[in-house]
């Protein structure tokens, strides 16, 4: 993956408030490849990173990552071969149980993960399975409230890592684990969406094994010349399929050892 | 339907499992087969192995999930008989010779240490009543043209029962959450599919559950020893020679399966 830019201070700086616009003020904007055609992903990170600037001038505190499109049914239809990744907020942070609000959002979609809080600094690139694996405090279940600003979630790898992965809103919740005491790879997980059953799947659907997409994480970070700081909130790419949801929506995602995490749609 | 037609079509079903040659869909020679008629029919095929040596060791629950009643283009479960003839041990090697058109499911087994007769039968007592469960491979088969089948083809057919394989380790389902257990699927080392528990009927244990009252209704029990296959938890794969799948079932373990030869359609 090239991490080239190739547009100039001023492209970023217009795309970026482009995008903030549109995720600040809820609206859909076209795919930023439509204006220019030739930008790279590297010009997509670097839109992102001054997103991220942009934020935590304005107070907002980064609490950590998250990895996208980690499946390989995902990846074929993008055409690439790594995860995407976007950075994660206090502001994007909801509680368990708790009554979301859609009016701030697009289109939202709910996506069942593993997450990871890190206890070890790490650092790519070469990052591995097992190192993440030791470097992890604990895992626990989450679901991601993803919310595609552009129009029709019709969008390439670098519009999306630009608008930050699509990150909109995350859960976290359920039961805190060892990573040593359970298999991560075999997770059962159930998305129910008002009592009924609505996708399921293991969780070895992310790249074979949630800790591979943390390692690929890790790797992307180091090509932007970033490491993945001790007490770091990871999520690790959706488990089962996106979901739609509207106000009214009630959302319990269940999980293989991990327990459930639960959360309502308000208008 | 009358009982010659019912005698006819169960032999034509047995005749095409010997020879691995598929026929006709019934349905679109007899639009009239209902159900029951069908069941009749798989009676009848089923007898038929029986008196040429083979026993009934357990019952299969078919048409359970998502994707096979997408596949299949049925939308209720249905139930086959599991014969002697049609077991595997983990590890082996299938002849693809001896199937028609064979597709792989993973699918969670019970081996019941109780009878459990239907109605009234809940989860609660399939989970009394089973000694214990293990991760498998149901390789179903189906005897008419290019799966061409409809509810009726495929109950007649004995569930499109082939063969199975059971895994080696056992797993208590008081101590394994079977609804909440994931299915890893593995084609020559690379996954094909996950899936859970929940998939069959928002519990393996619900299925198991439906078919005990079912065939109560028919006077029918679950003996203990018998083997029930729950349903498949994952999409159908299909199989050619060279082929090696392994399952994997979150917190129990593991079942493999190795093909060779060629199949016959």
């Amino acid at each position: 993956m090239s991490m080239t830019v190739t547009l100039g201070r001023e492209d970023i700086v217009r795309l970026c408030e482009r995008v903030e616009g549109a995720q600040t003020r809820a609206y859909a904007i076209p795919k930023l490849t439509d204006e220019y055609p030739n930008m790279t992903i590297g010009d997509g990170y670097a839109v992102q990173l001054e997103l991220r600037r942009r934020f935590l001038a304005a107070g907002h505190k980064q609490v950590g990552w998250k990895a996208g499109l980690t499946s390989k049914a995902k990846m074929i239809q993008m055409g690439v071969n790594v995860p995407s990744i976007g950075f994660l907020t206090d502001r994007m942070a909801r509680p368990e149980n708790s009554a979301i609000k859609t009016s701030d959002l697009v289109h939202p979609r709910v996506e069942c993960e593993v997450a990871f809080v890190m206890k070890k600094t790490l650092k790519g690139p070469n990052c591995t399975r097992q190192d993440v694996l030791d470097a992890t405090d604990y895992v626990l279940p989450a679901v991601e409230i993803i919310d595609s600003r552009f129009s029709g979630f019709k969008f390439d790898l670098e519009s999306v890592v630009a608008d930050n992965g699509s990150s909109a809103r995350f859960v976290g919740g359920g039961r805190a684990r060892y990573p040593a005491d359970i298999d991560l790879r075999t997770l059962g997980v159930v998305m129910e969406k008002n009592g009924e059953i609505v996708t399921l799947g293991a969780s070895a659907a992310v790249l074979g094994h949630p800790a591979e997409a943390i390692a690929m994480l890790v790797n992307i970070l180091a090509e932007l010349g970033e490491e993945l700081p001790a007490g770091s909130f990871v999520m690790s790419g959706g488990i089962t399929e996106a979901i739609p949801v509207k106000p009214g929506d009630s959302i319990v995602a269940r999980f293989q050892e991990l327990g459930s995490v639960s959360m309502r749609f308000i208008e | 339907m009358n009982e010659e037609k019912i005698k006819q079509y169960g032999d034509e079903l047995y005749e095409a499992w010997l020879a691995c040659r598929p026929v006709r869909p019934l349905l679109e020679r007899e639009p009239e087969i209902t159900i029951e008629d069908a069941y009749q029919i798989q009676e009848r095929f089923v007898a038929r192995r029986v008196q040429a040596g083979e026993t009934i060791i357990g019952k299969k629950i078919g048409a359970t999930s998502k994707p096979v009643q997408d596949f299949l283009g049925v939308y209720q479960p249905d139930f086959g008989m599991l014969l002697s003839g049609m077991v595997y041990q983990e590890g082996d090697t299938i002849d693809l010779a001896t199937l028609i058109q064979p597709k792989a499911e993973a699918e969670l087994a019970f081996v019941l240490k109780a009878d459990l007769k239907g109605p009234g039968i809940t989860a609660m007592d399939v989970i009394r009543a089973t000694d214990y469960v293990l991760p498998c491979f149901e390789i179903v088969d189906s005897r008419i043209t290019d799966w061409k089948i409809k509810i009726q083809d495929t109950v007649a057919d004995n569930a499109s029962c082939g063969v199975y394989v059971l895994g080696k380790t056992k797993g208590d389902p008081r101590k394994l959450d079977i609804t909440l257990a994931g299915m890893v699927l593995e084609k020559n080392g690379e996954l094909f599919s996950t899936g859970v528990g929940a998939a069959v009927q928002g519990s393996p244990a619900n299925a198991v559950a439906w078919l005990a009252n079912t065939l109560g209704e028919l006077g029918i029990p679950f003996k203990a020893g018998e083997v029930i296959l729950s349903g498949s938890q994952s999409a159908l794969v299909p199989v050619v020679d060279g082929d090696e799948l392994v399952c994997t079932v979150g917190g129990l373990g593991t079942c493999s399966v190795k093909f060779a030869g060629r199949s016959k359609a």
